[in-house]
């Protein structure tokens, strides 16, 4: 719409008028001085993802790796301050300093992490994309779509996967895009495409907010690798660490049990890993060097939980989405969350 | 006049003054500054801009546009497949952006002309009708209608396979409006030809037409000649040519057409909204032109014996364009920039596909931004260019 392109308008702007500052200042200073960290999130809400809830509190798994790193940074989960983006203004408002963390389900591809002056941190989430069809038109796998409309949204690597799978099988198609995914969601909805694709994750969150949410399936086919995970900008090493380990932190808790409830008897554990996380014990410091405090993972657990926890609470068995773990699991579970150890 | 004395000017300081408050220097050295100042502005503009995109480690350049775009654009007047550069992406996009405002442009003078004469009809229904569709219409938000108009054209029409079957192969479905698309077979180009020609004739024949009535009195049937030269003269050529001309008949396969040509519910919805917008505010420019004239020129045209078509034509409408046109044009260029709504309704325009999927495939913010604001400004300059030039054809030549 017109407000996003005058924003992106402005996020350019900023290059233009701002003075010329080195980029590699230090991201971290300029949080603590302000007392927040400002994150990117999910402009159009993705349930179970980024998304307002009814009392206006942002949630999902994307929103807690921004309270992750506020956790770490000041002990306080809430002290991070969101703004919503569409697909189109995220790596912009990332450059252009607006914000100091990007967590909207991103794919880290090739050229985002090494044309864009941003790097991705990690993967807080394996996905991958797929279709949705009406269940009407009678179709059963993907491979059935040839001459389908497709709508999509405009600026992702979904819009780009999907002119590949088409043309790499042979098939025709016409695509429908869309600047945001509201608009995405309600044309299919209205009929004019008859398939929508995103990444499955996606899917089974906008199917939800169809009229009649019975009248779709998701196809089987996942045809795309989407590992989506946080961003900062380039050059600024200390904080690259901080968001890296803050997910790292959470995996490590799931890993070896430690919980938001039993995180403080867990500080008794004789388990050195344990110790080594939680920052227990004489001269066991790992904060310090990254500019945070000991006990930075303690509070990321006291205030967020552990990987598993958060998955559970945002798309897993504890949200209406009902996501299986699969290749999120932890590798010890066949998964491939998977964080180095702290050493 | 004031005293001056002579000996002082004399002085070499006087001179000075002379210099110094003569209004043709002090012009130039001032009009040097802020030029200077402009300058100075734009290269700290570049220099900061570049410099700060080094730091970000984001590069700058323009190779971007001959990279694959490798995404799909549903409406494509020219060829474009998946494996065209970005460049020819722009090209569509741009293309999609003079359909839309072309057709638009028609469709809303045709409609405002109406609506205006309408509004000053004697006819107490038509007026009030004319009235309550300028009043609503202009003042809804643009985008708020184009919403509508979209979310209307898809929940009335049906699905492909239920879509309405209109005479000559035509299909009316939530797919857009498709038809048979014509092929051009050989020697069609003489026909496309003949059209300038037969326009060019036209143009001489009227020019002599009106020669002749200022020498000798006599009229000539100028409309009526010039259309069936128009029509005439292409179509003789075409017969004589064997019908050089075949159709793509569109056939349903699978979930939607295949072949033929189709118009989009987008491209519908979309000037379905800005036409019947920008309609409302040249209705009223018209309104203000036709009240402009005053009554007084159309009984003097009556008492002359001219007929009320003639009255209007000849007396009314060239005085009233005089005050119509500069308006008109502003209304042209705000439909063209206001086209760049088009991507709410997901409606492929430059601003949507080349603003919107290179932005982000690419990344290239600033010079993506930069090239899309320089068509819209070469846009506006051309209708304005075009305008200014009618305009200054139609206008009364004052003495």
């Amino acid at each position: 719409m017109r407000s996003n392109t005058f924003k992106t308008l402005l996020l350019g702007a900023a290059f233009i008028g701002a003075g010329a500052v080195a980029a590699s200042a230090g991201t971290l200073d300029e949080v603590k001085a302000k007392g927040f960290v400002q994150c990117g999130v999910n402009g159009a809400g993705l349930a179970g993802f980024g998304a307002p809830d009814d009392a206006g509190n942002w949630t999902g798994l994307d929103v807690d790796a921004c309270r992750a790193v506020a956790a770490a940074v000041f002990g306080d989960p809430s002290k991070v301050k969101y703004t919503g983006l569409s697909a189109k203004e995220r790596f912009t408002a990332l450059q252009s300093k607006e914000i100091d963390m990007l967590a909207r389900n991103s794919t880290n591809t090739m050229s985002r992490d090494t044309q864009l002056g941003i790097t991705f941190t990690g993967v807080n989430y394996y996905d991958g994309q797929g279709f949705m069809v009406k269940k009407a038109l009678g179709v059963s796998s993907a491979k059935d779509l040839n001459g389908a409309s497709v709508c999509v949204q405009s600026g992702t690597t979904t819009e780009l996967n999907l002119a590949d799978y088409f043309k790499s099988n042979g098939m025709t198609f016409n695509a429908v895009v869309f600047e945001k995914q509201e608009e995405a969601d309600a044309a299919y909805d209205a009929g004019r495409c008859d398939a929508y694709t995103t990444d499955a994750s996606g899917l089974y969150s906008i199917r939800l907010k169809m009229t009649n949410p019975d009248d779709s399936i998701v196809l089987p086919e996942i045809i795309s690798k989407e590992p989506l995970g946080p961003a900062v900008r380039q050059g600024d090493d200390q904080w690259e660490s901080i968001v890296r380990w803050s997910h790292y932190a959470m995996l490590i808790a799931e890993e070896f049990g430690v919980t938001q409830a039993n995180v403080d008897e867990m500080k008794k554990s004789e388990n050195p890993e344990v110790q080594r996380l939680l920052g227990v014990g004489e001269g066991v410091d790992f904060g310090t060097p990254i500019g945070l405090t000991k006990d930075w993972a303690y509070n990321i657990i006291k205030g967020v939980g552990n990987y598993g926890e958060s998955f559970e609470r945002n798309v897993g068995e504890g949200s209406p989405l009902k996501i299986a773990r699969g290749l999120n699991a932890l590798w010890t579970k066949g998964g491939l969350q998977y964080a180095p150890p702290i050493r | 006049m004031t005293l001056r004395d002579k000996t002082v000017d004399e002085t070499p300081r006087s001179w000075v003054r002379a210099v110094l408050y003569d209004a043709t220097i002090r012009g130039w050295v001032f009009q040097g500054l802020v030029l200077l100042g402009l300058i100075l502005f734009a290269v700290w503009v570049i220099h900061n801009t570049a410099a700060n995109l080094r730091a970000a480690n984001i590069p700058f350049g323009f190779d971007f546009l001959n990279m694959r775009a490798g995404f799909d654009i549903s409406q494509k007047p020219i060829d474009y497949t998946l494996d065209s550069s970005h460049a020819q992406a722009f090209k569509v996009g741009l293309l999609n952006t003079i359909i839309v405002s072309v057709l638009g442009i028609i469709l809303a003078t045709i409609i405002g002309f109406v609506v205006g004469i309408s509004r000053l009809s004697n006819n107490w229904l038509l007026a009030r009708a004319a009235t309550v569709y300028v009043e609503t219409l202009r003042n809804i938000p643009l985008l708020l209608q184009l919403l509508f108009w979209y979310k209307a054209v898809l929940s009335v029409l049906p699905g492909p396979r239920q879509g309405y079957a209109l005479p000559l192969s035509i299909n009316l479905s939530n797919r857009g409006l498709t038809m048979p698309r014509p092929i051009a077979g050989e020697g069609f180009e003489i026909v496309m030809w003949s059209v300038p020609v037969a326009v060019a004739l036209a143009w001489a024949m009227a020019r002599w037409a009106k020669r002749r009535q200022a020498a000798t009195g006599q009229s000539f049937p100028v409309f009526r000649a010039s259309l069936g030269l128009v029509i005439g003269l292409p179509l003789g050529i075409f017969l004589a040519l064997g019908a050089p001309l075949s159709f793509e008949i569109p056939e349903l396969k699978g979930f939607n057409f295949a072949g033929g040509m189709v118009v989009h519910p987008e491209l519908i919805a979309m000037l379905l909204g800005i036409s019947l917008y920008t309609a409302t505010f040249i209705a009223e420019t018209v309104r203000a032109g036709i009240l402009a004239v005053s009554a007084g020129q159309s009984e003097a045209a009556f008492s002359l014996g001219l007929r009320p078509r003639q009255t209007m034509r000849l007396i009314v409408v060239p005085q009233a364009m005089r005050v119509i046109i500069p308006p008109l044009t502003s209304q042209y260029l705000n439909l063209t920039k206001n086209s760049s709504l088009a991507l709410a309704i997901g409606y492929p325009d430059l601003v949507a596909v080349f603003a919107g999927s290179t932005l982000n495939i690419t990344g290239h913010a600033i010079e993506v931004i930069a090239i899309t604001m320089a068509v819209y400004l070469a846009l506006s300059l051309i209708t304005a260019a075009l305008m200014n030039w009618f305009n200054a054809r139609v206008a009364l030549v004052e003495r």
